[in-house]
C-alpha cells in the first residue's frame, strides 16, 4: 500500500518518551482544541452544551446540515423497536431511563448524547447475571422505521459473567442512541455494535463502556450501511486489572459519512486497552473519520496502551481522516503507543494479481478480503461475520459496476498515472514506552 | 508446440510531460522449450520488453505486435494474457497483506485453469515444489510478499512459475540481489520447470553469473530499445570477457 494521507506532527516523536510525562501532544488539532481531553464537558443536561456551529474540535469532521436537527430534544418522536433472542437466564426488560437503571456507566458527552437522555422514550436492560456463561450470544436488532427516535440500552454484565451481545441497527430513519455497557468485576463480555442501516438513515449515538475490576471487554463496532454513522465509543475503567480492546471495521461508499470517535480514559492502574480499526472506502465523497483519543492520567500507573488505525482507499475522490492522540500524565506505564496508516489500492497491486490471471473485480474482491479478514475474525460469532463478508462483498460489486465489467487498460493504453515502484511502504508511526 | 512472436515492437513511456520511445522495434520468436536470456547494460530496456509483454498499463505500444500462436496478444487484458499462458516473474512483486500464500496461489491457479485444482494433488504438489526451492512449509501461511526477504521474493515467484505451468514465462532480473546459494535454488527451480513442462522461456539478466546455471539456447544482446547483437549461449561468455562497451560506442564495430 502506498500511504497518500497521514497525520503526523514533526517532533511529536519526542512527546511520549518517558522524560516527557506531563506533557501531551495531538495529530491534526483543529479550531480551539481543549487543553486536554479530559477537560471535554459531560453532562445529563442537553442545556449545558451549546448548540455547536459545526467549529469545534468534536465536530469539524461532521456533515453538519445532515445531523444538525438530532441537536434538539424534539428531535425524536418515538422509540425504535427492539427485538431481543436471548438465550435462558437472560433478564431483558424495557422502561424508562430511571427503571432500568441507565446512568450508571453512562454520562452524555455531547450534546446529541444530552438531548436523546432527556428526550427520554424507552430504554431497553440486558442483564446476564453473576457467574453466568453463556454458550450462545444475545442477539439484539433495533429496527429503524423512518420515523426519528431516541433510545437507551444498558447492557450489565454480572461480575464473572461470560458473554457475547450483539446489537444490530437496520432500517430506516433517524436515530439517537445511548448504550450502556456495564462489566462486573472480572466479567468477559464482548459487544458487537452493528451498523447495518438502509441508505438514507442517520445514526448519532455514544457508547459508554465501564470496565469493572480484571474484567475484560471486547467492544466491536462495524459500520456498514446508512448515509450518516457517528458512533463516540467511551471507555473507562471501575477498578484496577481492566482490559479494553475496541475493534472497529467500516466500508464508507459514495455519498457516506462513517465516523468513529473513541476515547480510553486511564485513571485505575493496571489497565490494559487496544483499539485497531480498518476502513475501507470506495467510491466520489465517500467519506470516514476516526478519532482515538487516549488518556493516561497521572494516577494510572502501570497501563498499557496502544491503537492503530488503517484505512483502505480503493478509488480517487474518496477521503478518511485518521487523528490519533495520546495524553500521558505518567511515566510509571508498561507501555504507549499508535499507529495510523491510510494507503491505496494501486495500480501495482491490481496488476501483479491480475499478471497472475485474476480478473480486475476478482483482485479488488482479494485485497479487500485480505485487509478485513483478521480483524472480522476476532468478532467471534461466525454467523456475523459470514454475513458481514457477504455484505462487503456485495458491496464491491453492487458500487462498483465499472470495476466488475470494464476490462483493464493494458499497454496500449496511457490512461493509467505511472507505477510508483517499490513504494509499498506502509509508513506507519509506533511509538513505544 | 507454442510460439511467442514478437514483431517491430515499439513502446514508449510518458515521462516529465513527453512520450519516451523505449523500445525501437524489437524482433523475437520464442517456441516452447527454448530458453532465450536477453541481456543489456542498464536502460537499454529490457525491462520495458518484459512489462510490455504483459500489459503493464505504463506501457503504451505505438507499433509493432506480439502474437501467441497467432492471437493477438496486445488486445488482451493483463489478466487475459496470463490466462493465455504467459507469466512474469517480476523484480519487485508487490505485497498483498492478509492474503496468504496458500491462498493467494491456489486463486490464482484456479483463475488461470478456469477450474479449481483438485485438493489432493494440489497440496501435494504445492508441497513438493516448496521443498524444491528449499522453502519452509510455514512459508505458505505468510501473508504474499509481507515481509519477504529479497530471496524469498524470488523463490515466490518461481514457485508461481513452478506451479501455474505458463507457456511462456518471462524472467525479469530474477538474478538480481541473490546470493550464491539462493542464486542456485532458484536456478534449479527454473530448470526444473524448462525439463518439466514444455515452456519457452526468456531470461532477462544484467550479468552473465545466472547463465552459469541455467543454459540458454539463445542470447541476444539488447542495445538502445532493440536487439543488438544474437548467438548462441557463446556470446554471453564473450560479454562475461568484454562488457557491454563495444555496443556502447557507436563508432566500434
Amino acid at each position: 500500500m502506498t500511504v497518500v494521507e497521514e497525520n503526523r506532527t514533526p517532533g511529536d516523536e519526542l512527546a511520549d518518551t518517558p522524560g516527557a510525562t506531563g506533557r501531551a501532544h495531538s495529530h491534526g488539532a483543529g479550531t480551539v482544541p481543549d487543553a486536554s481531553r479530559a477537560a471535554r464537558r459531560t453532562s445529563f443536561e442537553v442545556a449545558d452544551f451549546a448548540v455547536p456551529t459545526g467549529r469545534e474540535e468534536e465536530w469539524r469532521f461532521s456533515p453538519f446540515a445532515r445531523i444538525k436537527a438530532l441537536f434538539e430534544v424534539a428531535a425524536a418522536e418515538s422509540a425504535p423497536a427492539l427485538e431481543v433472542s436471548a438465550p435462558e437466564g437472560v433478564e431483558v426488560r424495557s422502561g424508562s431511563l430511571e427503571e432500568v437503571g441507565a446512568g450508571t456507566g453512562f454520562v452524555p458527552g455531547d450534546r446529541v448524547a444530552a438531548a436523546a437522555w432527556q428526550a427520554g422514550g424507552q430504554a431497553h436492560l440486558v442483564r446476564i447475571p453473576a457467574e453466568a456463561e453463556l454458550d450462545e450470544p444475545v442477539l439484539l436488532t433495533l429496527r429503524g422505521t423512518g420515523g426519528a427516535t431516541s433510545g437507551h440500552l444498558v447492557v450489565d454484565a454480572g461480575r464473572h459473567s461470560r458473554a457475547t451481545v450483539v446489537l444490530d441497527h437496520v432500517g430506516s430513519g433517524t436515530h439517537r442512541g445511548g448504550v450502556e455497557v456495564r462489566a462486573g468485576d472480572g466479567a468477559q463480555l464482548t459487544f458487537v455494535t452493528l451498523q447495518e442501516w438502509d441508505s438514507g438513515a442517520v445514526q448519532v449515538s455514544q457508547q459508554d463502556v465501564l470496565v469493572g475490576r480484571d474484567a475484560t471487554v471486547k467492544h466491536f463496532a462495524v459500520t456498514l450501511g446508512g448515509d450518516v454513522v457517528r458512533l463516540s465509543t467511551n471507555v473507562r475503567y471501575a477498578a484496577p486489572g481492566g482490559d479494553a480492546q475496541c475493534l472497529g471495521l467500516y466500508f464508507s461508499d459514495a455519498g457516506q459519512h462513517l465516523e468513529h470517535r473513541l476515547f480510553v480514559d486511564h485513571e485505575a492502574t493496571h489497565c490494559k486497552s487496544y483499539v485497531e480499526y480498518k476502513g475501507a472506502l470506495q467510491g466520489e465523497t465517500a467519506r470516514s473519520v476516526w478519532i482515538g483519543d487516549v488518556l493516561i492520567r497521572a494516577a494510572a500507573e502501570g497501563t498499557e496502551t496502544y491503537e492503530l488505525n488503517r484505512n483502505l482507499v480503493l478509488t480517487d475522490g474518496a477521503r478518511a481522516d485518521s487523528v490519533p492522540n495520546l495524553e500521558i500524565e505518567t511515566g510509571e506505564i508498561v507501555g504507549a503507543g499508535h499507529a495510523s496508516a491510510t494507503g491505496r489500492f494501486d495500480d501495482e497491486q491490481l496488476f501483479y494479481l491480475q499478471s497472475r490471471g485474476l480478473a480486475e473485480a476478482d483482485a479488488r474482491r482479494l485485497v479487500v478480503r485480505g485487509f478485513f479478514a483478521d480483524i472480522l475474525q476476532r468478532i467471534g460469532v461466525p454467523a456475523v461475520q459470514e454475513r458481514l463478508l457477504a455484505t462487503i462483498e456485495t458491496e464491491l460489486e453492487t458500487t462498483m459496476p465499472a470495476a466488475a465489467g470494464a476490462t483493464v487498460p493494458a499497454a496500449g493504453s496511457s490512461t493509467m498515472p505511472a507505477p510508483a515502484g517499490g513504494q509499498q511502504t506502509d509508513a506507519e508511526k509506533a511509538e513505544e514506552n | 508446440m507454442a510460439t511467442l512472436e514478437i514483431r517491430d515492437l515499439h513502446v514508449s513511456v510518458e515521462a516529465d510531460g513527453g512520450s519516451k520511445e523505449i523500445l525501437r522495434g524489437v524482433d523475437l520468436t520464442i517456441r516452447s522449450g527454448e530458453t532465450h536470456a536477453i541481456m543489456g547494460p542498464n536502460g537499454s530496456g529490457k525491462s520495458t520488453l518484459a512489462y510490455s509483454i504483459a500489459g503493464h498499463p505504463k506501457y503504451e505500444v505505438t507499433g509493432g505486435s506480439v502474437t501467441l500462436d497467432g492471437e493477438d496478444v496486445l488486445e488482451m487484458s493483463v489478466d487475459e494474457r496470463a490466462r493465455a499462458g504467459l507469466f512474469l516473474a517480476m523484480q519487485y512483486p508487490v505485497e498483498v497483506p492478509g492474503v496468504t500464500v496458500s491462498n493467494f496461489l491456489r486463486t490464482a491457479k484456479t483463475a488461470i485453469d478456469g477450474e479449481a485444482p483438485k485438493l489432493r494433488t494440489w497440496v501435494k504438489d504445492v508441497r513438493s515444489a516448496m521443498e524444491g526451492l528449499r522453502m519452509d512449509a510455514s512459508f505458505a501461511e505468510r501473508n504474499v510478499n509481507e515481509g519477504f526477504s529479497g530471496g524469498e521474493k524470488k523463490r515466490h515467484e518461481i514457485l508461481q512459475m513452478e506451479l501455474l505451468r505458463p507457456k511462456f514465462a518471462i524472467l525479469d532480473e530474477t538474478d538480481s540481489g541473490l546470493d550464491v546459494d539462493a542464486l542456485k535454488v532458484v536456478s534449479e527451480g527454473v530448470n526444473r520447470v524448462r525439463q518439466g513442462n514444455d515452456v519457452g522461456m526468456l531470461l532477462i539478466t544484467h550479468y552473465t553469473r545466472i547463465l552459469r546455471y541455467i543454459t540458454p539456447d539463445f542470447v541476444h544482446v539488447f542495445v538502445d530499445g532493440k536487439v543488438a547483437e544474437q548467438g548462441g549461449p557463446e556470446l554471453a561468455d564473450a560479454l562475461e570477457e568484454s562488457g557491454y562497451d563495444r555496443f556502447l560506442t557507436p563508432a566500434a564495430g
